[in-house]
């Protein structure tokens, strides 16, 4: 190599060596940048309202007033009037998810498309999502109680001779989480199906397909992941109820939900231990239902669907 | 594949429109379709080429019109009972199933027995050669292998009439030939009658027994590709079709069969194409590859000195834009060698340069989209 002057031949004469990325380079191929930030007001969130909480009641659980580590879960699944509300609690909450997502199908359907007025049938629909739980449980109080106008225009009608009870029972409660629960269903459910590109169905339409067997064996199949998630968020909001189950319930009877056990054993009893082993098992309920349907989930088609949404 | 749906001998198009609101979208579309045409419907963006192929499928209904197959009315029929093939311009190939499943739809949908199924299917799917793609999901296959499986679900229930909705827009330059080739071979060796929507002039021409070419909702002109190509109706059409000169003039007198043109002092003679009066409003319009370049100082008729501007390399041939002294801008395709700032004399023969009159009683929206009519009422090119 004689003496040149140009910096490209320096550079050739050195030994061969791969140029090592710049530590920050290496960082941003992993997704590490300045924009995680945006994560941290989140982080902090799950960390002070949701992990510290649920860690401190399961080791809470764990150290009951008396008896070994176990002693306050063998005492829940030992008492039948206890264990029962696991069964009142699915009863309820089940059902309710099921018809909300139901329900919600096939006014997700017909309002899929654009028409005239969609935005008010919306808003209706959704408006019950503002009311709170008390405000609903006083409505239902006032509309379907003894007294109420539904009773009396049963009577009216001489379709009944005393008032049907549909309030201060599983009724009430059932109607309740209806109410609270399908405006969240028909959003979501809304949603997935605008996702699905409508192509699809008039190429099914071009095929020879009728309206049931273009929704049947095209749209549901697309839709079922879709359902699926819907179900498990509406089961989880319904598995939770406690207001309206005390309001509009029997709190005492037939809607003894496991979250009332819960707030009996924490503000009543004063076994703290004991209400979060109440609480621990509600979770490990929903979170079994939430498997078992999101394994289900895994078995369908969840692909693209060709839709803009 | 042998026949089961009843053909028929014509399918007739009886003043179909549609509107959307107040506009528009297809006026009064009449159209005979004999039974094994290939039928493009041809036209810029929102010319109805789309609405129309809707209307036939039935998924848009009508406004006023009708549509007959043979003796019977099929307007007022649901999609899935008219039995029309259709292949969308996104393919809309069912994602949950299979290339198999997606072929058979149609089938399973008729009820036909499950042999039948089978074998019908597989045929379909060796015919647009996708055997070893049969068990895949269409999200696992390329574009091209997509259009085949839309084209193989649309033909394997053996339709009186195939619609395709720009089958080839979403597939690049290479995928686009080979599809093309591709379908003209299915028509031939299936001859079913099919009804073709796309805007490329290029595409139409090669594939179509026929062209209809649509715009701003209305018919401009029905005929074979080689009317359209050399004997557009209007000047509309012959922009369409690649004459990319087109030079708003204004007719002097007749010459034998032929009609002298002028603008700024600039003076040719061209063929014309319907009523043309002496000072009359013209559009001259000639394609790029008949424009010829000779060596400045010819004189000749229709020769004009100019200088070339820009150059774009194509292959064996260069595309140039050269300007003539009197300002006028020339699109060429020339085999010579020649460079930006060349003084050139270009010719063009009489025959090729069509003379058509120009539309002024037109509907008003029209013209706003067309700067060459707009440039026919400047006062520098009247008299």
């Amino acid at each position: 190599m004689s003496v040149t002057t140009s910096p490209h031949a320096t550079v050739a004469t050195g030994p061969p060596r791969t140029p090592r990325a710049h530590w920050r380079h290496r960082l941003a191929e992993r997704g590490v940048d300045g924009q995680l930030w945006l994560l941290a007001p989140a982080v902090l969130f799950v960390v002070l309202l949701f992990l510290y909480p649920f860690f401190y009641g399961l080791g809470l659980s764990f150290q009951p007033t008396k008896g070994g580590p176990f002693s306050d879960y063998a005492r829940f699944f030992g008492d039948a009037y206890q264990r029962g509300t696991i069964w009142t609690t699915l009863g309820l909450a089940l059902p309710a998810a099921l018809l909300n997502v139901l329900a919600s199908v096939p006014i997700a359907y017909r309002m899929r498309g654009r028409f005239r007025g969609k935005r008010l049938v919306t808003i209706l629909l959704v408006v019950p999502i503002t009311l709170g739980t008390v405000l609903t449980a006083q409505g239902l109080l006032n509309f379907l109680g003894p007294t109420g106008w539904f009773n009396r225009v049963l009577m009216a009608l001489h379709l009944t001779d005393e008032p049907v009870r549909l309030v201060h029972n599983y009724w009430g409660v059932f109607f309740s989480l209806i109410i609270t629960g399908f405006p969240f269903a028909f959003l979501l459910v809304l949603s997935y199906l605008s996702g699905i590109d409508p192509t699809l169905e008039r190429a099914a339409a071009t095929l020879g397909a009728g309206w049931w067997q273009r929704f049947r064996t095209v749209t549901l199949p697309l839709l079922m992941p879709g359902l699926a998630t819907t179900f498990c968020l509406t089961f989880v909001l319904a598995f939770s109820v406690f207001p309206s189950a005390v309001l509009v319930g029997n709190p005492a009877g037939e809607t003894r939900v496991i979250s009332i056990a819960a707030y009996q054993a924490a503000y009543e009893q004063y076994d703290y231990p004991y209400a979060s082993a109440i609480a621990m098992v509600m979770g490990a309920i929903e979170l079994v239902i939430i498997s078992v349907v999101l394994l289900a989930r895994t078995r369908l088609y969840t692909g693209s669907s060709g839709g803009k949404g | 594949m042998t026949g089961t749906t009843p053909g028929f001998s014509q399918l007739r198009l009886d003043g179909v429109s549609r509107r959307f609101g107040s506009q528009d979208a297809l006026a009064g579309l009449d159209l005979t379709i004999r039974t094994g045409e290939f039928i493009a419907l041809l036209g810029p963006s929102g010319c109805g080429k789309s609405t129309a192929l809707n209307c036939l499928a039935g998924l848009l209904p009508l406004t006023a019109g009708s549509i007959w197959q043979d003796e019977r009315r099929v307007d007022t029929l649901p999609p899935e009972r008219r039995g029309f093939g259709m292949v969308f311009q996104n393919y809309a190939l069912f994602p949950h199933m299979s290339v198999r499943a997606n072929v058979a739809f149609g089938l399973r949908m008729r009820r036909l027995p499950r042999d039948e199924i089978r074998r019908r299917t597989a045929e379909a799917i060796r015919l647009v050669r996708l055997e070893e793609h049969a068990g895949k999901l269409p999200g696992q296959l390329s574009g091209g292998q997509q259009q085949r499986v839309a084209i193989a679900r649309a033909v394997v229930l053996e339709p009186s009439l195939v619609l395709m909705d720009e089958p080839l827009s979403n597939l690049d330059a290479k995928l686009r030939l080979e599809m093309r080739t591709e379908i003209r071979r299915l028509h031939q060796s299936l001859g079913l009658t099919t009804v073709y929507v796309t805007h490329d002039q290029e595409e139409a021409l090669s594939l179509a027994d026929r062209l209809v070419v649509l715009r701003a909702g209305r018919v401009q002109q029905i005929g074979s590709p080689q009317t359209l190509h050399t004997r557009p109706a209007n000047w509309h059409v012959a922009d369409f079709m690649g004459y990319r000169n087109l030079w708003p003039m204004r007719a002097v007198s007749p010459q034998g069969a032929l009609v002298a043109v002028e603008a700024d002092g600039f003076r040719l003679v061209g063929d014309p194409m319907g009523d043309v009066a002496p000072g009359d409003a013209v559009m001259a319009g000639v394609r790029p590859e008949d424009v010829r370049v000779g060596e400045p100082g010819e004189a000749a008729t229709n020769t004009m000195p100019a200088e070339i501007e820009v150059v774009e390399y194509q292959g064996r041939e260069l595309a140039a834009e050269a300007r003539t002294a009197t300002g006028i801008r020339v699109h060429l395709r020339t085999d010579r060698r020649v460079a930006p700032g060349d003084a050139v004399a270009l010719s063009i023969d009489p025959e090729r340069l069509l003379v058509f009159p120009s539309d002024s009683d037109e509907a008003p929206s029209a013209p706003l989209a067309d700067p060459a009519g707009a440039r026919l009422a400047e006062p520098g090119l009247v008299g």
